[in-house]
């Protein structure tokens, strides 16, 4: 099959690879027919993202096809399935919380070493992101195979295409996860870091929760206006003091609850930025929390933060000082995508949630170097890639 | 190991495998029983499965091959003796006979190389309640006296392979056939295809 793979940094290739098989009960293989470039897919390729290997398939968000089933699936030939990001077993003691991205057995044993020395515990296994979260094949390709496919994958009724749903994979749930971990009150603001995918559904989701007001931030024009079009005030981080604005706009108080939709590769140009920035390129640091920073500083007292936004390894400077002296709550996590994937679909179904205006360029899968480059570098105009594997077939 | 040398070493509460920094047990397991040297490995997982349950997976010997990644077969002998094939490097086997030396009914099974087998082997498996409604913990202990000669440097790369990295892998194996009934992986080419 044709696959999308990592070779290094700003290195991805279209290759020719063998078929995924069934190996265990629980397996399904899904023949893929939309599969998207996610933001933390860009993690990977600027190579901030520890233990990948040269030959990895990449892509974690997708759906597709059910063409093969192991004994012990519940899913059938011919159904139409979107895949979360997040592998999980569903029956360790996480998954019966609920807390699927901490699932104790979707690992493999041999990989989780690395995730027990840098954080203390393995992490679940996701699909196209690194071994240390379990080596898994990712979706860019034609075909993938999902373990665990009675538990994670939900199916499509018809007549709900492709772009309707294709979200719920990661960045949909990743989103409303933001919200909902603001416990969002009414009359609260909630302040926004960064309008990408997941900062512009954390927003819609903050509106649909209640939220009586909500502030994104960003620098890219584009993003911005799309902010503003569902509803959000916006403030450009370039022309003005985000935590003054912050304070103007709410009366002093600050904003009840801050998402920090960026995470580790937060752009500008102050200085604590650029000093993170050479300590990342010289390996003597990893991640850029700038953006997490603000957040700390300008959260309300006893406010709550809320981080969707992806870290992979230590901060540098984080004011330690105002989370405790504020007394804020701090929500984080990959996101428990199983948890979501019902209520979301219905309210897709029912036109409450539209994701599709997200979609900025849609392009054949043999096109995804190229989708990977213009994403990175035209962050204004490129919101969203999606890549189909079929497109371009019918001409060859 | 005898249940003396376990419960000596808990002056903390903690299991024996995570005595062996304050005190050398792996030296003390040793000498108790005239061995050159003893290396020890182990680790506690907690398993969302009954106490029952386990134990009488583990107590079928013929099952731990199905986790144990460098075991071909175990196979039980009459009474309380099994059958060790363990795959060593360069497409070679070592084998041993092994007795059980104690025996509580979802509770513990210790075992031991027989006098006069190549390899000087011993192995404990315990099984406690968690607390409630969270499953059975299981610490896994294995001592073993890395001979010399040949033989010895074979069994010496097979078992000092990062023993300790090896022992976590297994009892996590273990844990997932018992929860979820397989064992993940993403092994290239099958399981995770690759470029």
């Amino acid at each position: 099959m044709r696959a999308l793979t990592w070779h290094g940094k700003h290195d991805v290739r279209m290759d020719t690879v063998p078929d995924p098989q069934i190996v265990n009960p629980r397996d399904a293989i899904i023949k893929i027919t939309s599969t998207a470039i996610c933001g933390s897919d860009l993690h990977l390729y600027d190579s901030y993202i520890p233990s990948m290997h040269r030959g990895d398939i990449l892509g974690h968000e997708f759906m597709g096809e059910v063409v093969e089933i192991g004994p012990k699936s519940t899913l059938q030939k011919g159904q139409r399935v979107v895949v979360p990001f997040v592998i999980a077993c569903g029956q360790c003691f996480f998954c019966g919380k609920q807390q699927f991205s901490a699932c104790d057995n979707s690992n493999p044993a041999e990989k989780a070493d690395l995730g027990e020395v840098a954080y203390g515990y393995a992490m679940s296994g996701l699909f196209g992101y690194s071994h240390m979260t379990g080596g898994y094949a990712g979706g860019q390709a034609e075909y993938v195979r999902v373990p665990y496919s009675d538990v994670g994958p939900i199916v499509i009724p018809d007549g709900l295409e492709d772009d309707k749903v294709l979200f719920l994979s990661d960045i949909l749930p990743t989103g409303w996860m933001a919200a909902e971990n603001c416990d969002i009150e009414p009359g609260d603001t909630v302040a926004v870091w960064g309008c990408g995918p997941v900062g512009l559904f954390a927003i819609q989701s903050a509106l649909l929760m209640g939220a009586h007001r909500v502030i994104a931030i960003d620098h890219y024009p584009g993003r911005l206006a799309l902010a503003k079009s569902m509803g959000a005030e916006i403030i450009n981080y370039h022309d003005v003091k985000v935590r003054e604005a912050l304070m103007e706009m709410t009366g002093g108080i600050g904003p009840d609850a801050c998402i920090d939709a960026v995470g580790m590769e937060s752009h500008g140009f102050t200085i604590d930025n650029v000093i993170d920035a050479v300590k990342t390129t010289t390996k003597l640091g990893t991640d850029r929390a700038h953006v997490l920073r603000e957040v700390l500083m300008a959260c309300r007292k006893g406010g709550r933060v809320s981080i969707p936004g992806v870290y992979g390894g230590v901060g540098d400077k984080i004011p330690i000082g105002a989370l405790m002296q504020k007394g804020l709550q701090v929500k984080t996590g990959q996101t428990h995508v199983q948890k979501y994937l019902r209520p979301l679909l219905e309210m897709i179904g029912e036109g409450k949630i539209d994701t599709t205006f997200l979609i900025s360029h849609r392009l054949p899968l043999e096109q995804a170097p190229e989708g990977y480059k213009m994403f990175k570098e035209q962050q204004n105009e490129v919101t969203k890639v999606v890549l189909k594997p079929d497109w371009g077939k019918e001409a060859a | 190991m005898s249940k003396d040398h376990v419960e000596s070493a808990r002056e903390s509460d903690a299991p024996l495998t995570a005595a062996v920094h304050q005190r050398d047990v792996a030296k003390e397991v040793a000498e108790d029983r005239g061995w050159g040297e003893a290396a020890l490995v182990g680790r506690t997982v907690t398993i969302n499965r009954p106490r029952a349950h386990l134990y009488a997976f583990w107590r079928d010997f013929r099952n731990l091959a199905a986790f144990m990644e460098n075991v071909e077969s175990v196979t039980p002998g009459d009474g309380q003796t099994s059958h060790w094939v363990v795959k060593a490097p360069a497409g070679q086997t070592v084998e041993w006979d092994a007795v059980i030396t104690e025996d509580v009914a979802d509770a513990l099974i210790a075992w031991e190389s027989v006098d006069g087998a190549d390899i000087k082997t011993a192995g404990r498996i315990e099984f406690r309640d968690g607390p409630p409604g969270r499953g059975t913990e299981v610490t896994a202990t294995i001592v073993y006296d890395p001979p010399g000669g040949d033989l010895g440097k074979l069994i010496a790369k097979l078992f000092q392979k990062e023993p300790k990295i090896q022992a976590r892998r297994e009892l996590r194996r273990f844990k997932q056939l018992m929860e979820t009934g397989e064992v993940s992986t993403s092994d290239a080419p099958d399981a995770a295809p690759r470029g």
